[in-house]
């Protein structure tokens, strides 16, 4: 029995449709109802719909043998896994954003407001800069305008929000797509189905170029 | 005396086979002290695998740490005048373990093979190692690299030391997106990360794929090592696998890696740390490897389903004489029994025998 781990939401479907079209469907998925798990076992996969920030989680500890996951989670947590495959949807960018009118003063610690504390210092400190981390939990784009911080660090999509506000993206840090990925052991005991999805995504991504 | 094996934890047990098996091959037992001077360690802090280490002030005001590692102590405590020591261990180090971020006392068994490594002596400590998964569990692989190959493969490329680093970690994920994304021309170095399995299908690829550069000699001597290995009968569960990177800084030459069925992260870990010999001004070669005891914790399942096979509930009357002989009777019988004169609580039991000042029932 294969455990994939899958983001809650929107990505969470559009990736169920892929494994669906690589042979592993698992009809009761799409009842409607508050089960969490769902089980095909004709072709031996278990489905579950988890937090996409704790897909890696699953997956490192062995709960879940694959999952799909996003970059920044992966970035921001780094565990310790295999990232097979990028499934090239979900894409958007890791950016620095700041006021529109905001000019960065290098003499003055830069105070960063952030729910990637992890990213945010890494990119920093590869720049040598000195900063302040601000970990926040959600609604980040409000730090700058009440002063709170100099620049936020978060994912940006479409830039609508950061528009609507008065913000602006300054740099982009890495761009960012959802990964398929396996936990370490599981990919030696169950390698079979594993190499299965991997080869299918692969001919999939091809048959879209 | 028999002793039951059923009584030992899993760590326990594993940790007795192990012993067994490394004395067998000429290992000395190698006994160290809880405690080591913070100096050693804050030299080679990045061969460390959790760089919290617990520190204390000695008496006379040393900084002493409890020992995080066994490798650095016996390197350090090993002379370095030829020859070859073999010495195996069993110890307990305290370091930061998983997401928890808090210390933990880690049961730790392994061995190490100092002085001039030859073909013979990778050999054996890749058997041993194969020999220990197979004794944890049946079902186990052992994952086997070459890292001046995969150096070799990298320098050719010429990248910068950032971007070296971050490929090497993009190997160690077998994120192959990833060290295209970061290096144009990089093909052969992806397919060495897609060269995976078993050796005898391996081997020739790899030859056909490096045919030409210098690091076929590593090759070479790879496929004998493992040819040999396959003879024993560990070949079908010896992998070939790129991916298995150790820190460069300390280890060269081969590497490798140890799962079984059952744990989610790797249980075993080693390989020639030449350049850690080279660090610490000695000049022998060496390669070890450690098994991480403390995840085998969840490995067989059957908990404890009794507390005890016999609750043996009496009255406050009877002989102490009798509850002696009655309890030394069943004990000696090979059932554990708990004899109660109360209220035994929440106690899960095979059955329950009730005695009283007037005889059993």
């Amino acid at each position: 029995m294969l455990n994939i781990a899958l983001p809650k939401g929107r990505l969470g479907e559009k990736v169920y449709a892929m494994f669906e079209a690589a042979g592993f469907e698992c009809p009761s998925i799409k009842e409607s109802n508050r089960k969490l798990i769902f089980e095909n076992q004709a072709v031996g996969v278990r489905y579950f719909w988890v937090k996409p920030s704790d897909v890696a989680i699953y997956v490192e500890r062995g709960a879940a043998d694959i999952g799909v996951a996003g970059k920044d989670i992966l970035l921001e947590y780094e565990p310790d896994i295999y990232e097979l495959f990028d499934l090239d949807i979900g894409k958007c960018r890791m950016a620095v954003a700041a006021k529109n009118d905001f000019r960065d003063d290098p003499q003055k610690t830069l105070r960063v407001a952030t729910k990637f504390s992890n990213i945010a210092r890494n990119y920093y400190t590869s720049q040598g800069r000195d900063i302040d981390i601000i970990h926040l939990n959600g609604s980040i784009e409000i730090a700058p305008i009440l002063g709170l911080s100099d620049v936020i660090v978060d994912i940006v999509e479409t830039g609508t929000t950061l528009k609507e506000n008065n913000l602006s993206v300054y740099e982009t840090i890495v761009p960012i797509s959802a990964r398929l990925i396996a936990n370490k052991a599981s990919y030696k005991f169950k390698s079979e189905p594993i190499e299965a999805i991997l080869q299918s995504f692969a001919r999939m991504a091809k048959e879209q170029k | 005396m028999k002793i039951n094996e059923n009584i030992l934890k899993n760590d326990e047990r594993v940790a007795l086979r192990l012993r067994d098996l490394y004395r067998a091959y000429g290992y000395a037992q190698y006994k160290m002290s809880k405690f080591e001077e913070y100096d050693l360690y804050a030299k080679n802090k990045d061969f460390l695998i959790s760089d919290n280490v617990i520190t204390f002030t000695d008496t006379n005001g040393k900084l002493m740490a409890l020992k995080p590692d066994v490798t650095l102590s016996i390197v350090k405590n090993t002379k370095d005048e030829g020859g070859l020591h073999k010495v195996y261990y069993d110890e307990n180090v305290y370091r930061v373990s998983g997401s928890s971020r808090a210390y933990r006392e880690i049961m730790q068994t392994g061995l190490e093979c100092i002085g001039d490594i030859d073909d013979y002596a990778i050999t054996e400590v890749l058997m041993l190692a194969a020999e220990s998964l197979s004794r944890i569990s049946d079902d186990y692989v052992l994952d086997v690299s070459e890292l001046d190959v995969v150096s070799a493969v990298i320098d050719e490329l010429g990248v910068a030391e950032d971007t070296r680093a971050a490929l090497l970690s993009a190997v160690g994920e077998k994120n192959i997106h990833g060290i295209r994304e970061l290096c144009e021309n990089a093909e052969t170095l992806c397919r060495l990360v897609s060269l995976q399995g078993a050796p005898d299908r391996v081997i020739p690829a790899l030859k056909e794929l490096l045919s030409g550069s210098r690091t076929l000699l590593a090759v070479e001597r790879l496929e004998r090592i493992l040819s040999a290995l396959q003879m024993a009968g560990y070949g079908d569960r010896i992998r070939v696998d790129f991916s298995v990177i150790d820190d460069m800084n300390y280890y060269n030459g081969i590497v490798f890696k140890g799962f079984v069925n059952g744990v989610p992260a790797g249980v075993l870990s080693g390989g020639q740390y030449d350049r850690l010999m080279g660090k610490m001004g000695k000049k022998s070669g060496a390669i070890g490897f450690a098994v991480y005891l403390d995840l085998l914790e969840r490995l067989y399942d059957g908990g404890r389903e009794y507390d005890v096979d016999v609750l043996l509930l009496y009255d406050k009357a009877v002989a102490l004489e009798t509850l002696v002989q009655k309890a030394r009777a069943i004990a000696q019988g090979g059932e554990s029994v708990m004899l109660c004169g109360g209220n035994p609580g929440e106690l899960r039991y095979k059955r329950r025998l009730t005695l009283t000042a007037g005889g059993d029932d």
